[in-house]
């Protein structure tokens, strides 16, 4: 009994990732896309016609990270129009700076001003947050998990998810918000003491992804409440929603001339 | 009988090939079918045309490996209303309830017809999910817990309601329909074959790759391009599909580990879950597999560099995976809690319809990789595991055995790949067949899949069909926790690891 499991320790070993502000994922991983100045219009034409979630967009040709399901299929087509990188850090504070055109070329911007300065005040050194899984597919719900697991171990920084709203000091949203979650999901919100923050988890959570035209979801949550980051995705990567957290809270910077 | 015998593999058919037939045979012979343990039911379901509303009915006879359809066409205001095989067959409560739920049509003597997902275009709006009519029974002695629809963890929403005794549960009702986002009506409202196939990758993420499978099997089967796929495509979807096995069911073991407080073999389980599904992302850049499968070709061809990877990585997984199995198998204290618990008898998994992992702890054969093969698996010669106590340690059992055996399929498909072959790449703009059905199953880890796509005589999908192992899968778990303690949920709800989006579509 006790040599199996030191059979299992020895194994296991050293799993956590020493410096979470320093990773690098696979070269295949779709992150961070960049975007070609010179694309002629035939193709950007037809960039349009192909993305299923309508998120590339002509004058100027920009693609929508926030309705992006990271198919990859404008990059295997239109390699000399977009190509994604492995950059992760794609989550912003504004909805806006998800739209990315041939202008950004290093970085994805995250800009500290647009934060508001309760969130690193009360938040910066302790965040307890609530998921609420709104018609998710289950894939980001275990990635937010999997954020907390023995190799990431994100709550090292204090960060942690709690089973009661009461004891939250914001909430995190997967899912695209089907109408039977529309009035618990208020609720749940509505429980939080301020202050409290909403950070919108994958691509249906932030536009409804490809279930964005269904009759079945509701979308008038985000009409009532403004989130405070975004963090793309299908299913966003567990270092995407860490990093954006961080870069929330001001304990990471992103450098945009890297 | 006058079914029609189709092959897991075999083409798509013309809707007009599809025996019609009356009410009264079509009930008889669902209802002898069904009582032999040779025949179960893959998916029943209402289809509305001009001519009426038509009832198709997809049974599975596993002895022949064939599948056998027919249908009823039901004209409201001519007929009687119809008659209940529910109250015969309890594994046909889902289907029966669903189609209530759609088109108001209410079975006669059907023992338990309440509304299953409250679908956004149900029939009668007025059900809402709020008042979910739930089981009640009084007494001085019983009590009632709520749970849901937000649970207490990072999981997916639904409610249940128990009836305890004291600590015991007596009854427990599970009411979903929460995750509900119009799966069925959103893969009809587009013409493209992308979105709909990451439609397909989204109905339930952790079983994306399957659920791709079953898909792009039917685009293949309707636009009559099933055969050309290469050897070499079957195979990768095969390792494709084995890897998500083996990632699941490392996630289920660890969680089961965790649910009873065993830290040790959550956090080794967590780690090697995290081997296995970086895996999938240094193949294909996700990971959960999502954009490894497309129809009729690939974007992500396997190659020299990735197989050894898959080798290097799928066989230190073995290792290390095999000494948590064997720790969790000297360890008395979890031992202690998994056997005699949460136990569902063989008879009740029949009658029930249960299939997949719950099936096979039961001492059921429910598995599609034997019993109607399909792609690479037609070579494989799957032998299924099989328990036959029916408790939570059987369920783990299962799964710990089926991550060996798929590691070691995963290991010599990895072998036997010729990556020196050119694949196509997908092809999304076929021409499908006109007025056609196409149904495709695959075993995903939770158990069958099945996805029945019809086309209209434009050669469009106008009605498509999904079914989650989950549907058959959650009376089970009502089931096994009557009698436990209600500490024990947890651990219950673990070993059959249902999915709520699946259910709920």
């Amino acid at each position: 009994m006790l040599i199996s499991k030191l059979k299992v320790f020895k194994s296991h070993g050293k799993q956590y990732i020493p410096n979470l502000l320093d990773v690098t994922l696979a070269e295949r991983f779709r992150g961070r896309p960049v975007v070609s100045p010179n694309v002629d219009e035939k193709t950007v034409e037809e960039l349009v016609q192909l993305c299923p979630v309508e998120a590339i967009s002509k004058v100027p040709l920009s693609l929508d990270l926030g309705k992006c399901v990271f198919c990859g299929e404008c990059q295997f087509q239109y390699p000399q129009a977009i190509n994604f990188t492995n950059d992760y850090r794609i989550a912003t504070c504004r909805r806006e700076d998800l739209i990315v055109t041939s202008d950004i070329k290093k970085a994805i911007p995250f800009d500290p001003q647009f934060v508001n300065s309760y969130i690193t005040k009360y938040f910066g050194r302790s965040l307890k947050l609530r998921q609420v899984c709104a018609g998710g597919d289950n894939s980001s719900e275990m990635e937010l998990n999997a954020s907390m697991n023995v190799n990431f171990d994100f709550s090292r920084y204090g960060i942690e998810f709690v089973a009661s709203p009461r004891h939250a000091d914001g909430v995190v949203i997967t899912g695209p918000i089907t109408k039977s979650m529309e009035a618990p999901l208020q609720m749940c919100f509505e429980a939080i003491a301020d202050p409290k923050i909403i950070i919108v988890v994958g691509a249906d959570a932030i536009s409804g992804g490809v279930f964005a035209n269904s009759s079945a979801i509701s979308r008038d949550f985000f009409n009532l409440n403004k989130p405070n980051l975004w963090i793309p995705g299908n299913p966003m990567h567990p270092m995407t929603f860490i990093d954006g957290v961080l870069s929330l809270i001001g304990r990471a910077k992103r450098n945009e001339n890297e | 009988m006058s079914w029609l015998r189709l092959k897991n593999c075999g083409k798509a058919i013309n809707l007009d090939q599809i025996p019609n037939i009356e009410y009264p045979e079509f009930y008889q012979n669902l209802v002898e079918m069904l009582e032999d343990e040779n025949f179960h039911i893959a998916d029943y379901f209402g289809y509305s045309t001009t001519e009426g509303l038509k009832l198709i009915a997809i049974i599975l006879d596993d002895k022949n490996s064939d599948i056998l359809i027919a249908e009823h066409t039901y004209h409201y205001y001519c007929e009687d209303s119809l008659l209940s095989i529910t109250a015969k067959c309890e594994a046909m409560h889902p289907f029966e309830r669903d189609i209530t739920e759609r088109y108001g049509i209410v079975f006669k003597n059907n023992p338990w017809n309440k509304p299953l997902r409250f679908l956004a275009n149900r029939f009668d709006k007025r059900m809402i999910i709020e008042k979910y009519p739930f089981y009640q029974i009084s007494g001085e002695t019983l009590h009632e817990v709520n749970v849901g629809p937000i649970h207490a963890g990072i999981i997916e929403p639904g409610a249940f309601r128990f009836t305890c005794n004291g600590e015991k549960v007596l009854h427990l009702e599970v009411a979903l329909g929460y995750q509900h986002r119009g799966v069925e009506e959103v893969m009809c409202s587009t013409k493209s074959t992308l979105k709909q196939n990451i439609i397909a990758e989204n109905i339930a993420g952790d079983s994306a790759v399957s659920n791709a499978i079953a898909y792009s099997t039917n685009i293949e089967k309707l636009s009559a391009n099933l055969n050309n796929n290469s050897k070499q495509l079957n195979t990768e979807r095969a390792i494709a599909q084995e890897m998500e096995r083996i990632a699941m069911h490392i996630a289920d073991t660890g969680a089961l580990c965790g649910d009873i407080g065993y830290q040790l073999g959550q956090v080794a389980c967590e780690a090697l879950r995290t081997i296995t599904i970086n895996t999938t992302q240094m193949w294909c850049g996700n990971r959960f597999g999502k954009s490894i499968i497309r129809p009729c070709g690939t974007n992500f061809p396997l190659n020299n560099e990735i197989c050894s990877e898959i080798k290097k990585n799928m066989s230190d997984v073995l290792k290390r995976y095999d000494e948590i199995r064997q720790n969790i198998k000297n360890t008395p204290s979890v031992i202690a809690r998994f056997e005699a618990c949460g136990t569902v008898d063989r008879n009740i998994a029949l009658h029930i319809g249960a299939v997949g992992v719950c099936a096979k702890a039961s001492g059921l054969l429910r598995d599609i990789r034997a019993t109607h093969p399909y792609g690479e698996y037609k070579n494989m010669n799957h032998v299924p595991i099989i328990k036959t106590y029916g408790d939570v340690m059987s369920r783990l059992t299962i799964r710990c055995r089926e991550v060996l055996q798929s590691i070691e399929y995963v290991l010599s498909l990895v072998d036997k790949i010729d990556t020196s072959i050119v694949q196509s790449r997908p092809i999304y703009n076929n021409n499908l067949m006109q007025n056609a059905i196409s149904v495709s199953i695959v075993e995903g880890w939770r158990g069958e899949i099945c996805h029945t796509a019809i086309t209209n005589s434009q050669g469009e999908i106008c009605c498509y069909k999904v079914k989650d192992p989950s549907i058959h899968n959650w009376l089970a778990l009502s089931l096994a926790v009557r009698g436990e303690g209600i500490s024990d949920f947890p651990i219950c709800n673990k070993s059959f690891s249902l999915s709520y989006c699946g259910h709920d579509l």
